[in-house]
Order: structure tokens, then C-alpha cells, then sequence
């Protein structure tokens, strides 16, 4: 099965509802913001329209090669996969993704990693998020 | 499925952070007591409002508070977006509710809190930062007076963290300056618009409140959950429900409205308006409509948004470009009740509106008095400063600042609102209040105004009773007796109690019917019936009502305009006794909801 990824069609026709976000969580069976790893927040006032921050499913990651651990392995397609148990919790990987697509859990101390399982796509209402087939060449 | 456990649920809801803006502290309670019986949003507001406001409390006084409220569906649901502010108000002296959208709920909720209690008054401008630890007072001097509440928001914006998961609530100038119907806007586009919130603030010196938090919550049924979640998102995206305020938003009412001749037109001398095409909400789609937003949790996205491209006069090839979010009832109470069709100068006007922290419903009723006595000379020149003429923007705009600045006193009593204004020069036949309130924009018929004089906000969504009056009208049906029209809006409003302490958008009430909300709080372990959240609405309602006739309300005393029921609606013209006999059963309402 080809691999997939997460990307943006078009971040203007995002309204801001952030119902991706909400969706995101709830694969941690969660209500709530707290366990996205999609970041949507306005470009300098609502007026202006909204900024969406997905994982690029980057071939080689900078978060990956940030981390002192090996927690973060390279992801089939792109991005990458977490292995908590080997996470401790430095933050090193947030710093390394300059578009801010590592966000970080506060309740787990842990880095909230996209997925590309394409959920939120199935929430999105107005066709801003997508999920693209991989070819082999990444 | 496993038993169900209300407890859980209303444990994530019960921190109620009270704050004490005359000692600067704040601390947090667990108010279990309250979630576990009222919900959450209105329910639990009107139960924190009893315990903290005495009945002769003065609303600009310190011993006025505000009350932000959320509840279990808030950032739960689709739709759960709005929080509920209650407070005395400013402009009839009786408890008050208001809802607004933007993220304001899911912010509060982010940060922890089910409800926000504000105290007392600061003895200098400040505005708080609340985050799920802490609330920190800070300086507002730099804010206070600022000329545009949009800079206000933009500079908050900057100094404050974590966007997208922010609410930023604050007032204009019009609050500072205590106009009795200023309110408070969030998001730059959500408003706490009716009832004079902005004004409370002002009076105790708060400038605004940013919210923030990075809180989420383990459902305890994630599998049933999700379900219901997706049903009714489903029941948004897929079915005609929301369709009318995803399209053209609240301004598709515009043109229907015209054609039955329910649309205020120049202060409700007539129901319709010759120009009502030209700023419909069809024809500001089409020429002007730049964006259309959500509140946070809502697939609809109702807020419209035009760009106003204007060249500068003393510079050619210099343009600037406002963004202003419009809907259904500014179109009404700044377009067609102040006869302005042109679209752009509405937009203006608008604009000026939004910039001080006005509420628009009030100001363009209160203005449209204001021409009136002009015209019939009950007032003079010197008096309004400006020529106010049916359609003159132009002279609306200065006027809309100057009920800001007040520099007279007909303006300072312009400010007090349309009662006010009225008593002191006259022309109460064409003041148009129910409760010292002026109404949104339908003259639809008798229900409508039943709604509005027994309602507990005086609003036009209390009860939506120009919906009912449209459903007679189109079923070619005889208006109900009075004690049947007045039970029928008494009901619908009672089960918008529960709506309001979800908390849902009334604009989902289509969605959010009994059964529906029955099994979305069973996914969240709430073992309500459905005949158990009927029951509820109309103890809310009760509470509420008992709240205001403590205070002095008395719907069998509230005056009734002369204006109003001689302008013929389409169920013809409105009989004021039958409205009388009507609101004289409220008691009779709250007795009968009380034995059931």
C-alpha cells in the first residue's frame, strides 16, 4: 500500500472553526485542544485569515536528527513515528521545526506528532486538508 | 455501555475562578454543587448571580459583578461554542444575559474554568490575564481611551501568549465612557452585544480579559462520543439545517423579511424598504463579501465579512482596506431603520459602531428616535449638533461619536438609551423599548413582542417569536388566544435554558433537539432523560424570572410603544390589549412549570 500524507489545499478557505484540531485530540480520546498536532491560530488578527500548521512529512527531519534519544524513527512516506517510551520529554524536536508542526503535550511533557492517518481531513468541513499519496521516491 | 457517571463530567466543569478587582486576588472554588444540578452555562450563572449580587445592587457600582459561564458541551461538540455572560444591567436595572461566540468558551475551558465570577471595581484602568494557573493583573493606562478597540485587540494580541487558543475579550471607549449600551467584543468580530456588559466593565475600570489554556479532557464513552459527535456534524455539513447561515449568513433575512413587511424601516414607521435590495444580504455577497469565519467548534461559519476599499481623498492611488464583519441585525438597525441603502456608507457606519464598543441594535434604534424628534422639532439643532436625516451617514457617524464623547446633554441622554432620551424630551410614542431595551429587527407580529417584554434578556432569540409569527402567517393560521401564545413562547424559550447551559449556539437549534442532547450527554456519562433536560429548561426559566420580579420587573407594567402597534405587521396590526392579557400570565406560566 502506497504510504500518505497530510497537506494543505488551500489555507484560505480555512474559517478558523478548528474542528480539525478538535478531531486531532480525540484520537487520544480526548475533548479538546490539548493533543493536536494540527496548530491553527490567525494571521495577525481573524481579519486576515487563519494560518495552519501541519507536519510537511519532511524526508529528512530535523526533528529526527534534534532528538538525543532515537525517539523519533523516520516514517514510511515522510515525518516521522514517536516511541514514548524512549521520549524524555527535551523539547529538542520543537526547536528544530522551524514551521512550528511539533507541538508539545503538557500534560504528557511529550512532543505531539502528526500521524498522516488523515482524520481531521474527514472533519474538515471546507476542503482545506488533504491526504496525498507518496510515490516511492518520497 | 457502562452506568452512567454524571460526577466525572461536571468535575472537568466545576473550578469556578472568582476574582476580586477592588483586593486584586483571586482564588478558585469547586462548585460541584451548582454543575451537578444547573448544567453549566446559564443555569449555573443565574445561581451565581443570586448568591453575589444583593437586588437593589446599582449595576456601575462595585457591587455589580460579571459572570462568564460555560458548560458540558462547550469544545465538546460542534457548536459548543459560546459562553454566557450574566450581569445587572446598566441600561433597565435587571439581571442580564448575553452570549458570545469567537473563542471565548473554548478558551475558558482551555484554561480550566466552568465559570469566571468578577468582583468589586479597580481603582485604575487594567485588564487580567488568566491562564489555568494564575490571573494576572496588569496596567491598562496605555489602552484606556484608545481611539479604536481594534488596536486595542491588536496590541493585546502581541503582548499576550498562545494564539489559537486565546480569547480576547475588551470594550471602546464607549464602555469606559459608561454608555449604558456599550458592549464587549471578542475576537474582533463576536461582540457581548446587548445589555450593556461594556459599560460594567467600564465601571470597574476593566479594560479586558484575555484567556488562555492548553486543557483537554478523557471522554469517558470516546467510542459513543465520537458517534454522536459525528452525527452531528454530519447533520451540519450534509443536511439544509445550517444552510442559510453558511451561505449569505443572518442577511438572507433581508429580502424575505421586506416582502412580508416585517423589515423596521425608518424608526418602525413602516415594514419595508424601498432600497432593502441594495444591502441585502445577497448584494453585499456579491460586491463586498471578503471572508467568512467560525467561532472556534462550529462547521457553519456564519460570521460574513466585507472589505471597505476606500482611496484617500488627498492622495490618489492611496487606499486603505477594512475588514467588518456585518450581519442581520446591523443591516436592520444602522441600514433600513435609519433609511440607508447606500452599502457603502452603511459599511461606514458600521464601522464607527464597532470602533467605539457599541451595541448596533441599540445605537441605530436610539438614533432613529433621535431623527425623529428632530424632525417633529422636540429637539433642535444645537441639540443633535448635526442635521440627522433619514440616510445621511455622513451625519450618523458624527452622531454615533458624540454619543461617546457626550457633549451635551442630549447626548448624555442619548447614552442612557432610547427610554431615557425619551422621557427627558418626549416622543415616547416612537421610542422604541420593551424594558427600557430596544428590540432587534422584526416586526412580525404579536408573539414577537410577547417574546420581548416577558423574555428574560429582552431578546429577539429569548424565544424567537417573529418565527412563530412568520409560521402562522405562512400556515394562513389565526393568532393563538393570549394564554396559548403566551404559553407557547414561555415553553420554547424554557427549552432554550438548556441550550444555553450546554452551552450550544441557538443558531444549532435545529440540531439540538431532546433526544440528541439526551445521548451526547450520555457519552459524556450524564444519565439525564430526556423529560429530565425538559424539566430542567423550566427551572431555569423559573429562577430566572423569580431573579427579575425581585428586582422590580413587572411585565404587566412594561409600556408598550404607540409606534408599534400602529404600524401594521403581516398579521396585521398588533392589538395591545391582546399582548397585555397575554404577559399578564407569566406568573401563571412559572406556577405551572413549577408543578411539573
Amino acid at each position: 500500500m502506497p504510504s500518505k500524507r497530510l497537506v494543505i489545499v488551500d489555507p484560505n478557505k480555512c474559517v478558523g472553526c478548528q474542528l480539525c484540531v478538535l478531531a486531532c485530540s480525540q484520537r487520544f480520546g480526548v475533548a479538546g485542544f490539548n493533543k493536536s498536532a494540527i496548530a491553527v491560530r490567525s494571521a495577525g488578527g481573524i481579519e486576515r485569515g487563519f494560518v495552519v500548521i501541519v507536519c510537511r512529512a519532511c524526508e529528512d527531519p530535523p526533528c529526527a536528527r534534534a532528538c538525543p534519544v532515537d525517539a523519533l524513527i523516520k516514517r514510511r512516506g515522510g515525518g516521522v513515528i514517536l516511541n514514548p517510551s524512549k521520549c524524555i520529554g527535551c523539547g529538542m524536536c520543537v526547536e528544530a521545526c522551524d514551521i512550528g508542526a511539533v507541538l508539545w503535550d503538557n500534560e504528557w511533557m511529550k512532543p505531539t506528532i502528526c500521524t498522516h492517518c488523515g482524520y481531521c481531513v474527514e472533519h474538515c468541513p471546507h476542503g482545506v486538508l488533504a491526504l496525498e499519496e507518496v510515490g516511492n521516491d518520497g | 455501555m457502562a452506568e452512567p457517571d454524571t460526577s466525572y463530567w461536571v468535575s472537568t466543569l466545576s473550578r469556578v475562578l472568582y476574582i476580586d478587582l477592588t483586593k486584586k486576588i483571586f482564588w478558585v472554588e469547586n462548585r460541584e454543587d451548582l454543575f451537578s444540578k444547573w448544567l453549566g452555562g446559564i443555569g449555573v450563572a443565574t445561581q451565581l448571580y443570586k448568591e453575589e449580587v444583593p437586588k437593589d445592587a446599582d449595576p456601575l457600582s462595585p457591587q455589580n459583578v460579571v459572570i462568564f459561564a460555560i458548560g458540558p458541551f462547550t469544545a465538546t461538540f460542534p457548536f459548543g461554542s459560546k459562553t454566557v455572560a450574566v450581569f445587572k444591567s446598566p441600561l433597565n436595572g435587571y439581571f442580564a444575559e448575553s452570549h458570545a461566540g469567537g473563542r471565548s468558551a473554548a478558551a475558558m475551558r482551555a484554561a480550566g474554568y466552568g465559570a469566571i465570577v468578577i468582583r468589586g471595581a479597580s481603582d485604575r484602568p487594567i485588564y487580567l490575564v488568566i491562564d489555568e494557573e494564575k490571573v494576572r493583573f496588569r496596567d491598562a493606562a496605555i489602552l484606556w481611551g484608545m481611539r479604536s478597540i481594534v488596536t486595542v485587540g491588536r496590541i493585546l494580541r502581541e503582548v499576550t501568549p498562545n494564539p489559537g487558543r486565546r480569547a480576547i475579550m475588551r470594550i471602546g471607549r464607549a464602555g469606559e465612557q459608561l454608555v449604558r449600551y456599550a458592549n464587549v467584543t471578542t475576537e474582533t468580530f463576536r461582540h457581548f452585544g446587548r445589555m450593556g456588559l461594556g459599560a460594567v466593565f467600564g465601571s470597574k475600570k476593566l479594560k479586558a480579559v484575555v484567556i488562555t489554556g492548553n486543557k483537554g479532557y478523557k471522554v469517558p464513552h470516546i467510542a459513543e462520543y465520537r458517534k454522536v459527535y459525528r452525527e452531528i456534524l454530519d447533520l451540519a455539513t450534509k443536511s439544509e439545517l445550517m444552510k442559510k447561515y453558511h451561505d449569505l449568513g443572518t442577511p438572507a433575512n433581508i429580502i424575505p423579511l421586506n416582502k412580508i413587511g416585517a423589515l423596521p424601516t425608518k424608526n418602525f414607521s413602516s415594514g419595508s424598504f424601498e432600497q432593502a435590495e441594495e444591502i441585502s444580504g445577497e448584494k453585499i455577497a456579491e460586491t463586498m463579501l471578503a471572508r467568512r469565519v467560525a467561532c472556534a467548534a462550529c462547521p457553519t461559519a456564519c460570521i460574513h465579512i466585507a472589505a471597505l476599499r476606500e482611496e484617500y481623498e488627498d492622495e490618489k492611488y492611496f487606499y486603505k482596506i477594512d475588514f467588518l464583519s456585518y450581519d442581520y441585525e446591523l443591516i436592520y438597525a444602522l441600514g433600513t431603520n435609519l433609511g440607508i441603502g447606500d452599502r457603502e456608507g452603511l459599511l461606514k457606519l458600521i464601522r464607527a459602531v464597532e470602533v467605539e464598543g457599541l451595541d448596533a441594535i441599540s445605537t441605530g434604534v436610539v438614533l432613529a428616535w433621535a431623527t425623529e424628534a428632530y424632525e417633529k422639532g422636540l429637539v433642535s439643532k444645537e441639540d443633535t449638533i448635526v442635521e440627522l436625516r433619514w440616510g445621511d451617514w455622513e451625519s450618523y457617524i458624527k452622531a454615533v461619536h458624540y454619543i461617546v464623547s457626550q457633549p451635551n446633554e442630549f447626548y448624555k441622554h442619548l447614552a442612557m438609551g432610547v427610554e431615557e432620551a425619551a422621557r427627558k424630551y418626549g416622543g415616547e410614542d416612537f421610542a422604541i423599548a420593551f424594558n427600557k431595551v430596544e428590540p432587534a429587527g422584526y416586526h412580525t407580529g404579536p408573539l414577537y413582542v410577547i417574546g420581548l417584554i416577558t423574555g428574560s434578556r429582552h431578546s429577539h432569540l429569548d424565544a424567537g417569536g417573529y418565527s412563530m409569527d412568520q409560521k402562522i402567517l405562512k400556515a394562513g393560521k389565526e393568532i393563538p388566544p393570549p394564554e396559548k401564545a403566551m404559553e407557547m413562547v414561555a415553553e420554547e424559550e424554557a427549552w432554550r435554558q438548556i441550550l444555553a447551559s450546554l452551552v450550544i449556539c441557538y443558531f444549532a437549534r435545529g440540531i439540538y433537539k431532546p433526544p440528541l442532547v439526551a445521548k451526547a450527554l450520555r457519552s459524556l456519562g450524564y444519565g439525564m432523560t430526556e423529560e429530565d433536560i425538559v424539566k430542567l429548561g423550566k427551572r431555569i426559566y423559573c429562577e430566572k424570572q423569580a431573579i427579575k420580579i425581585r428586582e422590580g420587573y413587572d411585565p404587566s407594567k412594561v409600556r408598550i410603544p404607540k409606534r408599534i402597534t400602529e404600524t401594521p405587521t403581516p398579521l396585521g396590526k398588533i392589538d395591545e390589549e391582546y399582548v397585555r392579557k397575554a404577559v399578564s400570565r407569566v406568573r401563571d406560566v412559572i406556577i405551572k412549570f413549577l408543578g411539573e
